[in-house]
């Protein structure tokens, strides 16, 4: 077995580990979880350098690279019959995703140092979900980044039906639902794909060795594209995470909206862009538009949120705009920009919620009005919490900014297929939403942690406990650390995002071709 | 010139904003297990460690350019810190010319007066290390803005700068009106961002098309005569304007924010809700005059585009004048300080505007002004925290008779008093002249009116401020028990002091100039300052016939324009604008019906799409009867229905 697998079958195996320890040994449960996703993070780092060496002896002919150069494989025939494969490796983008749910993980761990009810199911349930995460940004043949997909959704389904809070079971089923909705769109393109091709192989890499006739790519692309667009939280699909992430547990709000969103915008550049460029060309502009409309509207809406968890995840519809904005900008800094952006706004959003669920264990409420004052309790708390809200409205220094601005130029910087007018308003439009952000989180967050504590049962609440410092400290770090020397992960990402540039370059002159 | 012949220091020139930015990251980590003292200390000593950088880095650059001379830009150091792509990238710089040098100086002087000062004036305070973290990165934050080499590294320092500012005005986060104040300054500042980003953005798409081979967002390339000529010929493809007048206006959108221009001045008078040294290190050193520091940077720009320039004259003489008037009336010392803040930014930001390429007099002036000013400017407002240390109050009309109280302090607000009102020998004499010179030679002789009913406003106001401070009789208890400030918070205004007084006699035009244009005008001169010191003396005049004696008359006066009087000192009721602008129409009339809509149309399509599978599930149960005479029948019952349509089919 090699590395790429240990990474998905690690989580797994605690997974496996957690089910097989009685119920009762609370300590051993919470220690198994935090082991095992601690060395998940360690055997992430260690495929990080190793990447990084192989990557390294091929910079130069990945620049004119028209497939993605992918180390680490690892190839087993599975159903022949059908050219199933599992077929696992990685590129800059899987690992940049990698490092990303790796951490999310850990913090979600810590963060659930607290939960008290079926602790044993729910530390599985996570585990596995995650497995699943790893095995879509790992795997590279499409019935088994479909099936992990799936894995990936479906637990969700128990997690916030049993261990959520408020109309529980209407959010779960909702977002279930439409999730799946989702990959119904999904499996039909897979399948068209598998169809058209020709090759009988479901080998992402080999179905990119084809050009697939332009009409088969005027719809197959916006299927994909939607299809991965509704866990994205692309509008108009976007209403099963307000409800969806208010009602999960902590962890669950955090590994959602931090990695499993992130899922729709990898799928979308990986997957519909990647296989059909001519599809992109076709439809790029109309989402550009839509997510425009993601980006403004979910800004507009999170001034008016009450709860919380349902500010910050309209706030989460806002920034996964930017990733799909990004992608549908179609150069090299927008698609580069998407992807910085998924990384920001995993750690940012898994941050946001984490803390928004230490605030309710301590308050016992979400809503906004009901707070006041709560810096002078938890000092540590609100710093983490500004800092979020920082990276959020995009302050340089920030890991925001870095992936903002890309997206921005990207989509001023516009492409060959369409007007260079529209694309510019489109993008000045979506500035805009940096002021918009400014006015909710700022407000916000003054009204939770700012003026004086009204209720008296504040009075006496504690700030961070120590694994909710691990938690918080390690993504804020994050945050710091990309912000401040973002050439670690742009050198990470850039590589792999020039097959892309180069594939739409064949279709006319893509700024960024090297 | 090869960076390797350089002095260490400049070389080493980027020392001057990262000790701030490395003891800001010191204080803010270990804050919590520092003594009081260490933090402060820590703090001071870094920024002093600045300062004296600041001024080695001046020598040095002098010493290669001595005055007189053109002093070119020089790169002493800088890194790739992001790359976009090929030829678009964020490279973190330093950038060495004489206004960077002029800036730097100023900021670490002022600053590392501040920070002495506040290790007095915050004594006892809770979050004292907190503080001055805050005041550390704010600095760094200027430092960095100042020296920038590529204008996206102005504008990242930029937006830093706000989120200083926003902290230390919201210092005192359990008090309602400071965290009001902290939001609206970042919002109002961030919202003028945009149109500054929105202008990097535009400048860097056509440079990047249009200059082969260049980096457009190096400020080498966007002050260099042949791109700018070459931009010059470019639309913006906007409503057919041109990509230069687009583009200035834009970046002047982003420093009349910073720089608190009409109208978007409304959050500098807010912004006194933090600490008293904060307030003064903003209208000083560190933020207002970014604004004006951005025009002088892109000045090159601002001059090819044409018109924009005339937009910068007319704001900012507009703001200098309407600034003013609004002063006349506040009754809060700091209020007053910080309109006369806006109004001497005004007169900055016009002489740039009255300046052209050809004819940058202006240019030097107005980096003139901002030298003078920071000394002045921050001498006031420590001034006044003294007075405010010493009376608990912040009310004018509650003080009075400090002169006997608070000797020192009095001298040393005298000296900024003289001098923010141009009265010869005092610095703002001189550089308030060489203005005033400017617009009248530049042919702009609404400005120059303008700027000379100003100068007698100024005085006017100010010295309203210092009678009704200094002189007369104690008009509170808390006022008759004041005492001096203790030494650390003397030090640094006796040191501003001196320097009010000295720094109108620098040579400044053989240091700072614009390409090779010339300094100051000679021809005007005298009929100028006789001028300037006329309305000068008249303010003087005027303001000690009406508050000199028991302020009796200033009420009959202001009674007399009750409604006027009501109007200005309501600042115009612009706030009260912004007010029904942002809650009424962008909260109540687009966010809310936003929200509305996502709840019920977006949401209820989903609901409703799930109601309809239930209903038609509920529908088709009949079929599911579980009784095998029904499906035979429908089973034959459909058997005949498709034999008929394919008979018919057939037919």
């Amino acid at each position: 077995m090699g590395l790429v697998s240990w990474l998905i079958a690690v989580p797994f195996l605690t997974a496996l580990l957690v089910v097989f320890t009685p119920a009762g040994k609370v300590e051993r449960i919470r220690w198994i979880s935090a082991l095992g996703t601690g060395l998940h993070l360690v055997l992430t780092a260690v495929v990080t350098f190793q990447y990084g060496r192989l990557a390294l002896a091929d910079a130069e002919s990945m620049k004119s690279a028209r497939l993605m150069t992918l180390h680490l494989v690892e190839r087993v025939p599975w159903f022949e019959s059908m050219g199933i494969q599992y077929f696992v490796g990685l590129d800059g983008i899987s690992l940049a995703m990698v490092i990303l749910t790796s951490i999310i993980i850990f913090a979600g761990v810590m963060a659930s140092w607290k939960v008290t009810e079926r602790r044993k199911e729910f530390f599985a349930l996570l585990l596995v979900l995650v497995t699943g995460v790893f095995g879509v940004f790992l795997s590279f043949d499409l019935f088994l980044f479909f099936m992990f997909y799936e894995l990936a959704v479906l637990p969700m389904y128990l997690l916030i039906g049993i261990w959520g809070t408020g109309p529980k079971e209407y959010s779960a089923m909702k977002l279930t639902l439409m999730l799946l909705i989702g990959s119904a769109f999904i499996l039909v393109g897979f399948l068209a794909l598998y169809h058209a091709s020709g090759l009988h192989t479901f080998d992402l890499a080999r179905l990119a060795q084809v050009s697939y006739p332009t009409d088969f790519q005027r719809w197959v692309f916006p299927m994909l594209f939607i299809g991965f667009g509704v866990i994205g939280a692309l509008y108009p699909f976007h209403t099963w995470s307000p409800d969806g992430h208010s009602s999960a547990p902590t962890a669950v709000s955090m590994l959602h909206a931090g990695v499993l969103m992130k899922l729709g915008g990898y799928g979308a550049l990986r997957i519909a862009v990647y296989l059909l460029p001519e599809g992109a060309k076709i439809w790029g502009l109309f989402f550009m538009a839509v997510t425009t409309i993601n980006i403004l509207y979910g800004s507009f809406v999170a001034i008016m949120q009450k709860d919380l968890k349902y500010f910050t995840a309209y706030s989460s519809v806002s920034h996964c705009g930017f990733v799909l904005f990004g992608v549908a900008a179609l150069n090299f800094a927008g698609m580069k920009g998407a992807v910085i952006q998924m990384f920001s706004h995993g750690i940012m959003t898994g941050l946001f919620f984490g803390l928004i669920g230490m605030v309710y264990g301590r308050t016992h409420t979400r809503i906004i009005p009901e707070m006041g004052g709560l810096a002078r309790v938890m000092p540590w708390l609100a710093s983490t919490f500004y800092i979020a809200g920082l990276a959020s409205l995009g302050l340089p220094g920030l890991s925001g900014f870095v992936a903002e601005s890309h997206v921005f130029l990207g989509g001023f910087f516009g492409n060959p297929w369409h007007s260079a007018g529209v694309m510019k308003a489109l993008t000045v439009l979506a500035t805009f939403s940096i002021v918009v952000t400014a006015v909710y989180v700022l407000r916000g967050l003054a009204k939770v942690f700012m003026g004086t504590i009204e209720n008296p049962h504040f009075q006496d609440l504690s700030d961070a406990t120590l694994s909710e410092k691990i938690s918080t400290g390690l993504l804020v770090a994050t945050l710091v650390f990309v912000g401040i020397m973002p050439w670690y992960l742009v050198d990470l990402i850039e590589p792999s995002i020039l097959p892309l540039v180069n594939r739409l370059h064949a279709l006319g002159p893509v700024l960024g071709q090297q | 010139m090869q960076n390797a012949d350089l002095s260490f220091i400049l070389r080493n020139s980027w020392l001057v904003p990262a000790l701030p930015l490395f003891s800001f990251a010191v204080v803010a980590l270990f804050a919590r297990r520092f003594s009081e003292k260490a933090a402060g200390v820590v703090a001071t000593a870094s920024v002093f460690g600045s300062a004296v950088a600041a001024g080695l880095v001046a020598r040095d650059y002098f010493r290669i350019f001595p005055p007189g001379t053109d002093g070119q830009a020089l790169v002493p150091w800088s890194i790739e810190w992001l790359r976009y792509q090929d030829r678009l990238s964020i490279t973190v710089g330093v950038l060495v010319d004489p206004i960077s040098v002029l800036l730097m100086v100023v900021v670490t002087t002022v600053s590392f007066l501040v920070h002495l000062y506040s290790t007095g004036y915050m004594r006892g305070e809770r979050g004292y290390g907190r503080y001055f973290a805050f005041l550390n990165l704010f600095t760094f934050s200027m430092l960095g803005l100042v020296v920038a080499s590529n204008i996206l590294q102005m504008y990242m320092c930029w937006e830093l700068v706000g989120l200083s500012s926003f902290l230390l005005i919201g210092f005192y986060y359990s008090r309602p009106a400071a965290v009001a104040a902290s939001k609206k300054a970042f919002i109002v500042t961030r919202f003028a961002d945009l149109g500054f980003f929105i202008g990097i953005i535009l400048l860097g798409y056509h440079g990047f098309n249009l200059l082969d081979g260049q980096h457009p967002f190096d400020f080498i390339t966007l002050s260099s005569p042949a791109s700018l000529e070459k931009l010059a010929g470019a639309t913006s493809g906007f409503l057919g304007v041109g990509l230069l007048p687009l583009a200035a206006v834009l970046v002047f959108m982003g420093a009349a924010g910073k720089s608190a221009m009409f109208p978007l001045h409304i959050w500098l008078p807010d912004a006194m809700e933090g600490p008293t040294p904060v307030s003064a290190l903003i209208h000083a050193a560190t933020m207002v005059v970014a604004g004006v520091y951005l025009v002088a940077r892109m000045f090159g720009v601002f001059a090819a585009a044409g018109d924009a320039l005339l937009l910068v004259a007319y704001v900012g003489a507009f703001t200098c004048f309407f600034a003013a008037v609004i002063a006349c009336t506040q009754d809060d010392v700091k209020r007053v300080l910080a309109f006369s803040t806006l109004s001497q930014i005004g007169y900055m930001m016009f002489a740039l505007g009255v300046s052209s390429a050809a004819h940058p007099m202006g240019y030097t002036a107005s980096m003139f002004h901002l030298f003078t000013h920071a000394f002045f400017k921050a001498l006031l407002f420590l001034g006044a925290g003294a007075v405010i240390h010493a009376t608990h109050t912040s009310e004018i009309w509650k003080m009075g008779g400090l002169r006997r109280k608070m000797p020192l302090t009095h001298a040393t607000f005298l000296v900024a008093t003289l001098s923010i009102a141009g009265i010869w020998p005092f610095s703002g004499f001189f550089s308030k002249d060489e203005i005033l010179l400017s617009a009248l030679a530049s042919g702009h002789h609404g400005v120059f009116a303008i700027g000379l009913l100003t100068a007698g406003l100024t005085a006017f106001y100010m010295f309203r401020l210092y009678f009704l401070v200094f002189s007369g009789f104690p008009r509170d208890e808390q006022a008759g028990h004041a005492h001096e400030a203790p030494l650390v918070m003397l030090i640094p205004l006796v040191a501003l002091a001196i320097l009010s007084v000295l720094a109108g006699w620098v040579p400044f035009s053989d240091f700072v100039r614009f390409g090779g244009g010339g300094g100051f005008h000679e021809e005007g001169h005298a009929l100028v300052a006789a001028l300037g010191t006329v309305a000068a003396l008249l303010g003087i005049g005027f303001s000690w016939f009406l508050y000199a004696g028991k302020g009796t008359r200033a009420e009959a006066l202001a009674a007399r324009f009750g409604a006027l009087h009501l109007v200005v000192k309501h600042k115009f009721y612009i706030d009260e604008i912004y007010l029904f602008i942002t809650h009424k129409i962008i909260f109540r009339c687009i966010a809310a019906p936003v929200a509305w809509f996502d709840r019920n149309v977006v949401d209820g399509g989903v609901n409703l799409s799930g109601w309809c599978a239930r209903v038609s599930s509920r529908g088709l149960t009949f079929l599911q009867t579980g009784q095998a005479q029904a499906y035979g029948a429908w089973l034959v019952g459909g058997s005949i229905i498709v034999l008929l349509v394919a008979w018919a089919a057939r037919l």
